[in-house]
């Protein structure tokens, strides 16, 4: 249990509903760079407001590096 | 006697005799001892017995180092193990065991092992015993335990109360050292909130084995000072166990309390320790750090009696020499240099301090406690002696900033690894940066302090002072070049490695430092290495020929000292150790004869004692009360969630596979979601209550999940659809009324409203409001009769179920639990919680046709992938035993008639129940191929309970596949 919870990577944009084939759908379902630094993600405040946002993180000293846009 | 306890000095209080127990035997020590210096008033030197070659150990160190002194505390069944006894303040009737020694300290009979020691090297248990055949370290394995024997924590958990609690603070300073005191005196009265967590019982680090009265004075000036600081916060048996994110701090107080702590900024002023030298049988007893020597004198008044020699390859030793010569001991040194610096010399000389310049220690002698020792190099001499001290230069402390991410950096001129580049907010005072020297670490702390001030955007108030001392030396510090070939020079005390074993991991080819730790353990264990890493690491440097910076350090891991379990739990125990959901009719529940039983969070009503005694009992009873009557059941657990909105329809239809967009106003439909890779989510029933209002149902299990990825969707990708979901699990109860006779019961308990086939036919919703209570009636049906569910706001769930069950008296309604609900719904053929296993596709669970071919959904494009489609998939079948008499069960493995029953099979059993309308056990399960296999024979294997059974495939519908009975 904690109070945020993780959402994946804010930077792929996600296919609209009926948009992309298999090869656009598997890239953005499967396919992840795993960069060391600063990477934009999904979080939820889920013991809260339950509010889902964009996150500036950097990967390695999870220091907050601010909001997503 | 190898120490005598002087009369007078000391950090003790001789007026208060401390009584403790050591195996047994009744000892006294006085108030301000350690374990281990009482232990040491006590002549007691041999305190345990190697991990793996039971060799009478005894304490080497004075403080966090000890690879050696460690106890199991406690008695009757509450004992702690792997407790520091060089850091275990000595309290009143304190009970200490020693570990590793069977059957007794003084007689070890594994000390035998040391005569197999050639055949005992690196990695010989994963040779011996691992392989060829892996069944040979099953066999061995216990006895390898039982002699390896690492402690035996008590059985009846802990006596204590433990607490955690968080704390914020501008700064933490770790470490009350010089250093440390030097910092939080800098920031006394300056306005930021300060915390000082020091591990030892007393203030002062350092400070307190020195006997210069200048510094003791500076001391007390400064914690007079610090005393008075309201910003300050000065906390003692605290140890920094780990770092964490956010610079969380894991801090270890008292035993009972762990404290997070938040800090803005950090400094770490942990200092360092002193290394031994490797030379064969360097752990006999009375081999010990010249540096716990000399805390051992001075604060613990605890004088070598006879003659004591100080082995050392720097400058650092000749403190302890003359302190112990001061107090009165007879003191020689060997040095492994020449050129010793004159001053040095020429104060030995006028102290009596003889010196050996260029000798090393090349044996020692006796049997449980040293008793002589012969010098290598140009003095070839045997000097009989009852105490030998050595040092071989100082490790700083950087595991806490390695924890953290700043790998350690080898620092030449010290010869030792220091801190690395730092993250924002750390600053590194002290011996912990390789400043070694009391003046070193008051200057690097002031400065240290003054950084952390301006990183807080405040001005420094404070000049401290600083105590008149003489000038630091440096080390001078001789790399020692240790021997390689002995069997018994040992690097690592605690996990038994020696200087052999890691020549022959080398020669094996584990060069890299983390193979090598992990091919002879060592910097394992409880000290993690906290005096073997460097050696270990000149060691393999040299062995391969490259600098010591190239071979890197391994990685220091929480915790810094061992950490009791029950100071990580915490109050999170039993219960506590997890929310506990209850549904609004919990009380109901077990005012009424429930059985409650644990499902998740959940508590639920398990079942009933109208029904029997045993769940096997009752289950089948209030299975026939729904199959022939009627019955009420408890589903408030279920998700529940509120979707809103002017594209709330659109929305349904993208998240669910079959459509939703026309769903008529007052009607229900079962839905099934995927996830994006085209897996099944969850299922459930959601209901049309206006044209932009909505009630979905979602699976208990799945409730929070479904919830989370719905607001996922809208709130990140979908913001341009209208709509708002509203979780109402909580809010909301319900209960299901099932059976043949459940409209008559519902009709009598609302008789206002029409609730006929024609009025409220099969997937229908009607909301209604009885007593001024709103109502949510939907015609669904879990367990395949005629059935409904009831939902009403949670603070009228319990009125409603009274008023229902009082209604259906007179018709027989009773209640029925979780058990019968379960077992019903496997009857029927619907897919739970343990068929959606998250690895299904629509067509595995039988549920394929349901997906929209006119429009798309969530997971429509992964769920075409080559392997989804595949023929050979593990897919929903229903299991009909033909072996009457005996058993199925859950989990079981499925394998084909002609099969040899071996491995993962193809497919396994999900869910079992005893089947009152067919009057056999009928199973779900997933089976390769699914109902392709229909009718065919197949066989059930337990392997647990060496069963095996006869079963046949048939569809998973068990009863009434026409649907003529939900429908009635």
């Amino acid at each position: 249990m904690s109070e945020f919870r993780y959402g994946g990577d804010a930077t792929k944009k996600r296919p609209g509903p009926g948009a992309g084939g298999l090869k656009v759908w598997h890239e953005y379902v499967f396919t992840f760079d795993n960069p060391k630094g600063p990477h934009e993600e999904f979080w939820q405040h889920t013991l809260g407001c339950r509010q889902w946002f964009k996150l500036k993180r950097n990967t390695a000293t999870n220091e907050i590096l601010g909001g997503g846009a | 006697m190898s120490f005598r306890r002087l009369t007078s000095g000391g950090r003790l209080d001789r007026d208060k005799s401390v009584k403790f127990r050591f195996n047994g035997k009744r000892l006294k020590g006085l108030s301000g001892d350690t374990l281990a210096s009482a232990l040491l008033a006590n002549d007691r030197l041999l305190v345990g017995r190697s991990f793996k070659y039971h060799r009478p150990r005894g304490i080497v160190g004075a403080g966090v180092e000890e690879p050696n002194a460690l106890f199991t505390i406690g008695k009757d069944g509450t004992e702690q193990v792997n407790v520091i006894g060089t850091c275990l303040e000595l309290t009143e009737n304190l009970r200490a065991k020693s570990q590793n020694a069977w059957p007794a300290l003084s007689f070890d009979l594994r000390a035998v092992n040391q005569l197999f020691a050639p055949i005992f090297g690196a990695g010989f248990y994963y040779k011996t015993f691992m392989g060829p055949r892996l069944k040979s370290w099953m066999f061995y394995e216990p006895h390898i335990r039982h002699a390896a024997g690492l402690g035996k924590t008590g059985t009846q958990g802990t006596a204590a109360r433990h607490n955690t609690r968080n704390a914020f603070s501008d700064v933490l300073i770790i470490g009350s050292g010089p250093a440390g005191l030097a910092a939080a005196l800098a920031l006394a009265g300056t306005g930021v909130s300060v915390t000082l967590a020091e591990q030892d019982f007393e203030l002062g680090g350092s400070i307190l084995s020195s006997q210069n009265e200048n510094l003791l004075a500076w001391r007390e000036a400064t914690l007079a000072t610090l005393n008075r600081a309201e910003n300050l916060r000065l906390l003692t048996r605290a140890t920094v166990q780990g770092l964490f994110d956010g610079n969380q701090a894991i801090i270890a107080i008292g035993g009972t309390m762990v404290e997070s702590l938040r800090a803005r900024t950090i400094i770490f002023a942990t200092g360092a320790v002193e290394r031994p030298l490797v030379f064969d049988d360097n752990d006999l007893p009375g081999v010990m750090l010249a540096s716990a020597l000399r805390t051992y004198a001075n604060r613990f008044a605890l004088l070598p009696s006879k003659r004591c020699i100080i082995a050392t390859n720097n400058d650092s030793a000749y403190e302890t020499a003359f302190d112990l010569v001061t107090l009165g001991a007879t003191v020689m040194i060997a040095d492994e240099r020449n050129g010793i610096a004159g001053e040095l010399l020429a104060k030995s000389a006028s102290l009596g301090v003889v010196v050996f310049a260029g000798s090393s220690i090349a044996a020692v002698a006796g049997k449980r406690r040293i008793e002589a020792v012969m010098l290598g190099g140009p003095h070839h001499v045997r000097l009989s002696c009852d105490l030998l001290g050595m040092s071989g230069g100082w490790s700083p402390l950087v595991h806490l900033t390695s924890q953290v991410g700043s790998k350690p950096q080898f620092n030449p001129s010290v010869q030792a690894f220091v801190p690395g580049p730092l993250a924002t907010g750390h600053y590194v005072a002290g011996a912990c940066n390789g400043s070694f020297g009391t003046l070193a670490a008051i200057n690097t702390g002031q400065a240290q302090a003054s950084a952390v001030l301006a990183a807080l955007g405040k001005k420094a108030i404070n000049k401290t002072d600083v105590p008149p001392l003489e000038a630091d030396r440096g080390l001078a510090i001789l790399p020692s070049v240790s021997p390689s070939k002995s069997r018994f020079a040992f690097v690592d005390f605690q996990n038994d490695v020696t200087a052999k074993d890691i020549a022959q991991a080398r020669d094996e080819g584990y060069t890299n430092i983390e193979h090598l730790k992990r091919y002879t353990t060592l910097g394992m264990g409880t000290d993690q290495g906290k005096t073997s890493n460097i050696n270990a690491l000149a060691m393999l440097a040299n062995l391969r020929d490259v600098p010591i910076s190239q071979v890197g350090t391994t990685t220091f891991r929480p915790p810094f000292t061992p950490l009791t379990v029950g100071a990580i739990v915490g109050r999170s125990l039993g219960q506590h150790f997890r929310p506990t959901r209850r549904s609004p009719l919990h009380d109901w529940h077990e005012q009424n004869g429930a059985t409650m039983i644990d499902a998740g969070l959940w508590k639920r009503a398990w079942y009933y004692n109208w029904a029997g005694k045993t769940p096997h009992e009752a289950y089948l009873k209030e299975m026939e009360l729904v199959r022939h009557n009627v019955g009420l059941s408890d589903v408030s657990t279920l998700g529940k969630i509120d979707v809103q909105g002017k594209d709330a329809a659109e929305f349904l239809n993208r998240v669910y596979v079959n459509g939703f967009a026309k769903l008529a106003v007052g009607r229900a439909r079962y839905g099934v979601m995927l996830n994006d890779d085209g897996l099944v989510l969850d299922d459930g029933t959601t209901s049309r209550i206006s044209e932009t209002k909505f009630y979905m149902t979602t699976t208990t299990a799945q409730a929070g999940e479904v919830m989370s990825w719905l607001e996922y969707l809208l709130q990140c990708h979908w913001p341009d659809l209208d709509v708002h979901v509203t979780s109402l699990t909580d809010e909301w109860g319900g209960m299901a009324l099932s059976g043949p006779n459940a409209r008559q019961v519902l009709e009598r308990a609302f008789p206002e409203e029409d609730l006929s086939d024609s009025a409220l036919p099969y997937m229908a919703v009607k909301d209604i409001e009885y007593e001024k209570v709103p109502i949510r009636i939907l015609r669904l049906s879990f367990s395949g009769e005629l059935g409904y569910e009831i939902h009403c706001p949670a603070n009228f769930t319990q009125g409603l179920w009274e008023h229902v069950l009082k209604m259906g008296a007179s018709a027989g309604l009773k209640p029925y639990g979780l058990e019968a609900l379960a077992s019903l719904r496997i009857e029927k053929g619907h897919v739970a919680g343990l068929e959606l296993d998250h690895r299904n596709s629509l067509d595995d669970l039988g549920l394929g046709k349901m997906a929209s071919s006119k429009k798309s959904f969530v997971g429509d494009t992964l769920r075409m992938r080559e392997d989804m489609m595949a023929p050979e998939r593990w897919s929903l079948v229903g299991l009909e035993l033909l072996e009457p008499g005996k058993k199925l069960r859950g989990g079981a493995i499925l394998f084909a008639a002609k099969d040899e029953i071996k491995g993962h099979g193809r497919g396994y059993i999900t869910s079992v129940t005893w089947s009152t309308d067919l009057q056999i056990y009928v199973a779900l399960g997933l089976y390769q191929g699914g109902l392709a296999h229909e009718n065919e024979e197949i066989i059930a294997a337990f392997p647990l309970k060496n069963e095996k059974v006869r079963l046949r495939i048939v569809s998973p519908h068990f009863i009434d596949r026409e649907g003529t009975r939900l429908n009635a």
